[in-house]
């Protein structure tokens, strides 16, 4: 088990991701539904992600450079707001641009208050979050005459990647491997290439990025010395002060980064996922992509992993009217929390197993008892997962040092 | 009276620099501010109006208190919003479930409430120190869990158990006539004339006095009071002293809810059941008028009702035509942001004049020590 936490992330999480599909496969066989493995449930978990994923990674900019962002949900309705605005002013890609820009104003704001006045990272993060919506709304009210409501949108095409996803090259048509290995029923393998194309093809251009972004940010967190800056200024600041880094600065470029992405979750919202902008589309999405960044400890790849499994479960509900795949997901939460109460045993953490224990019990229960899962279950269920992370793993997360405490420069 | 002074400024000019703003932000899409904030001052100059806004803040001033008990102890309950619906909803239930004489069934619907809140609030602390679970993060998730599982479950439940549903039997049952508080109009007619247009001063503003009485009575007339505030400036100062830390933050949590489930009571009183649209974010709206009052039980009545009055002109803006009503948000959210900066601002000066005054104090006294001995020691 030691060896297996010694492998780098970007091997650790696959491997965790096929553990997952592996249960889904063999849970699938005992129940009445086939849709936890198709393509359509991969389609909506990445459209879903998306946006948690970009408010998460936006956290992650921030939190590095050692600012709280409670205020993401608020960046998210920002970006929403000005990128349905810029797309049905200025076409599709100047919206992406805009949406950035509006999403960004937000963390700049957020940056003033709490870098450069010291407000405390929570109050002025709850500040942000009353605020943007009542602007969205005045801005609707003035824009459209309504201050819920837009227009249509518009968005850039969808792409199929070539060779893994049969998309055309210059005018070449490539294989679509992946689909012609889903249609040979392997055990598994098959399953696996079926969830696969749901992330090859019909792709978002902002989906596309936001799966590159995932090594580029990596790259640039752990790897450059930007990277190295940004962090010191969340891990300790003053040590950095006293290298002669302007921490001031990183913290800025930290969480305007942050709600620039974050905006641009808020405006793949608005163009894509809903095609016009609509007050509370958001959703929450900026908590749960708070959520995200904490399941997946502070690193790109955990935020991409905890937002694909948030995201697999509200995507999973959007086609699953009879309830029946969430019913099916409940077996696959009592085998995991199973899992949870060996992990504990062999940790000797008593309490741990018999409170994983007596949760497990209850899903086994009731999806023993019912046939089918009402809609609120799965509405909730990402917020579920997150407090239960939490209350298993919270000592193993590891936030930067410095995180959320106020910085003066000279210590003062 | 210095003193005073200086923490009048920080409001008063974040009040002032919000009117400022909001008159850029209103010229820019073409409307006259003086006219509008003219209609908002003379609307608000009506009787009728002023028992809108009592109403209002009524429910805000509470909620400020939630939020304030645990902001004493550095504890941010996010989880105001999602406490004070769910306890809303089954003290809804439950008193639209039995008669009893008013006392009682008063009574037996403010404990109801009072006890959600409370428990509900207690799971965060409970996580907070048994699992180390940061209360910021488990209350937003409690209240996504509340909202949009535990009462739409409970709703649709409830509402599949009506006999002839209709949709103006949307929520729950109503509660008989016994279980309400009954409105003070007679009260305030005493110095008035006779309200009209059929408004009603909720009871649960005299609930909301006592609430805010008891907050300041608990924070400077009690044991408990005096060790929650210890602890929530140094906490390992207040463990030194023998406060406990881990019972301390369940206690604030709990107290923090059980303040919250009064929240609700103000709608429960007014329409007599849970409504399919309760009004939502006044728990947000709470967190915003504890910090713009500064936990202060004073200063967060004129927050609470600085905040209702901006609600309340919502409407009259949208009669007038003189601006969009959407304004007064953007209106609380600035004056939000400016006043924790200008807080923090003159929080600063006073210290360094306070530095400031005691090196002289000292160097003052040192002096006089070194002429009257002549010898250094």
């Amino acid at each position: 088990m030691s060896k297996f936490n010694e492998l780098p992330a970007w091997l650790r999480w696959p491997i965790y991701a096929l553990l997952g599909i592996l249960l889904l496969t063999l849970v699938q066989i005992i129940s009445d539904t086939d849709r936890l493995t198709r393509v359509s449930t991969s389609r909506e978990m990445l459209r879903w992600a998306v946006p948690i994923f970009l408010a998460g990674l936006g956290g992650l900019f921030s939190e590095r450079a050692g600012v709280v962002n409670i205020g993401l949900e608020g960046m998210v309705i920002l970006g929403m707001w000005f990128g349905a605005w810029g797309s049905i002013t200025y076409g599709p890609w100047i919206g992406l641009l805009i949406g950035i820009f509006g999403g960004a104003l937000g963390g700049l704001l957020h940056a003033i208050a709490t870098v450069t006045f010291n407000v405390d990272h929570i109050i002025s993060g709850v500040a942000i979050n009353i605020l943007a919506p009542a602007i969205t709304r005045y801005l609707s009210d003035e824009v459209w005459a309504s201050p819920t409501t837009s227009p249509a949108t518009s968005t850039p095409d969808r792409y199929d990647l070539p060779i893994l996803g049969g998309g055309t090259v210059g005018g070449w048509e490539s294989p679509d491997i992946l689909q012609s290995v889903a249609q040979r029923e392997w055990f598994f393998v098959s399953e696996t290439a079926e969830l696969l194309r749901g992330l090859t093809t019909n792709l978002h251009f902002v989906s596309i990025v936001s799966l590159l972004l995932v090594p580029f940010t990596s790259w640039l967190i752990w790897r450059t010395r930007f990277g190295l800056r940004l962090r010191i200024s969340g891990e300790n600041p003053n040590a950095g002060e006293a290298q002669g880094i302007n921490i001031v600065f990183y913290k800025y470029v930290g969480v305007i980064i942050s709600g620039g992405l974050a905006g641009l979750g808020g405006a793949f919202i608005s163009t894509e996922l809903s095609g016009l902008f609509q007050g509370g589309n958001s959703a929450g999405r900026g908590f749960i992509g708070l959520a995200a960044l904490i399941f997946g400890n502070w690193r790109p790849g955990g935020v991409l992993f905890g937002a694909l499994l948030f995201g697999y479960v509200f995507g999973l509900d959007l086609k699953d009217l009879d309830g029946t795949a969430s019913h099916a997901l409940l077996l696959v939460n009592t085998i995991v929390l199973a899992g949870v109460v060996v992990w504990a045993l062999a940790r000797k953490r008593i309490s741990d197993a018999v409170l994983a224990g007596l949760l497990g019990l209850g899903a086994f229960y009731w999806w023993l008892s019912a046939e089918a899962v009402p809609g609120w279950w799965s509405n909730i269920l990402p917020y579920v997962l997150v407090l239960l992370v939490l209350v298993f793993f919270a000592q193993r997360l590891r936030m930067p040092v410095a995180l959320g405490q106020p910085y003066r420069k000279g210590g003062r | 009276m210095r003193r005073m002074l200086f923490s009048l400024a920080a409001p008063v000019g974040a009040f002032v620099v919000t009117i400022i703003i909001s008159s850029i932000a209103l010229m820019l899409f073409g409307s006259n501010p003086i006219s509008a904030f003219g209609d908002m001052l003379g609307h608000a100059a009506k009787l009728e109006t002023q028992v809108d806004i009592l109403n209002r803040a009524t429910p805000l001033y509470i909620s400020a208190i939630a939020a304030a008990i645990g902001f004493r102890m550095n504890l941010f309950n996010i989880g105001v919003e999602g406490q004070y619906l769910f306890a809303f909803l089954i003290a809804a239930q439950v008193g639209s479930l039995v008669v009893l004489p008013q006392v009682f069934h008063i009574l037996l619907i403010t404990t109801v409430a009072v006890a959600v809140g409370a428990a509900y609030a207690g799971i965060a602390g409970v996580l907070k120190v048994t699992r180390g679970v940061n209360e910021v993060i488990s209350t937003i998730m409690l209240n996504a869990i509340a909202i949009s599982g535990l009462i739409a479950f409970l709703q649709q439940r409830w509402q599949a158990e009506q006999e002839n549903f209709t949709s103006t039997t949307l929520g729950t049952n109503p509660i008989e006539e016994s279980g309400l508080i009954p409105n003070i109009n007679g009260l305030l007619e005493i110095f008035t004339r006779d309200i009209g247009q059929g408004k009603e001063l909720t009871g649960m503003l005299i609930v909301a006095g006592v609430v805010g009485f008891g907050y300041h009575f608990l924070l400077t007339r009690m044991r408990f009071g005096f060790d929650l505030r210890a602890s929530g400036m140094n906490p390992f100062a207040a463990r030194a002293g023998g406060v406990p830390p881990k019972q301390m933050v369940v206690a604030a949590m709990v107290l923090s809810g059980a303040a919250a489930g009064l929240i609700g009571l103000v709608e429960l009183n007014e329409k007599a059941k849970f409504s399919p649209n309760p009004i939502k974010g006044l728990g947000f709206a709470g967190i915003a008028v504890a910090l713009l009052g500064r936990n202060h039980p004073a200063g967060m009545i004129f927050a609470a009702l600085l905040f209702a009055f901006l609600d309340v002109s919502a409407g009259i803006l949208q009669n007038t035509q003189a601006a969009t009503k959407e304004i007064v948000n953007i209106m609380q959210g600035i004056v939000l942001l400016v006043a924790v900066i200008a807080y923090g601002v003159t929080g600063r000066i006073q210290a360094r004049e306070e530095a400031r005054a005691t090196a002289e104090a000292l160097q003052e006294t040192e002096g006089r020590v070194t002429e009257g001995t002549e010898v250094a020691v």
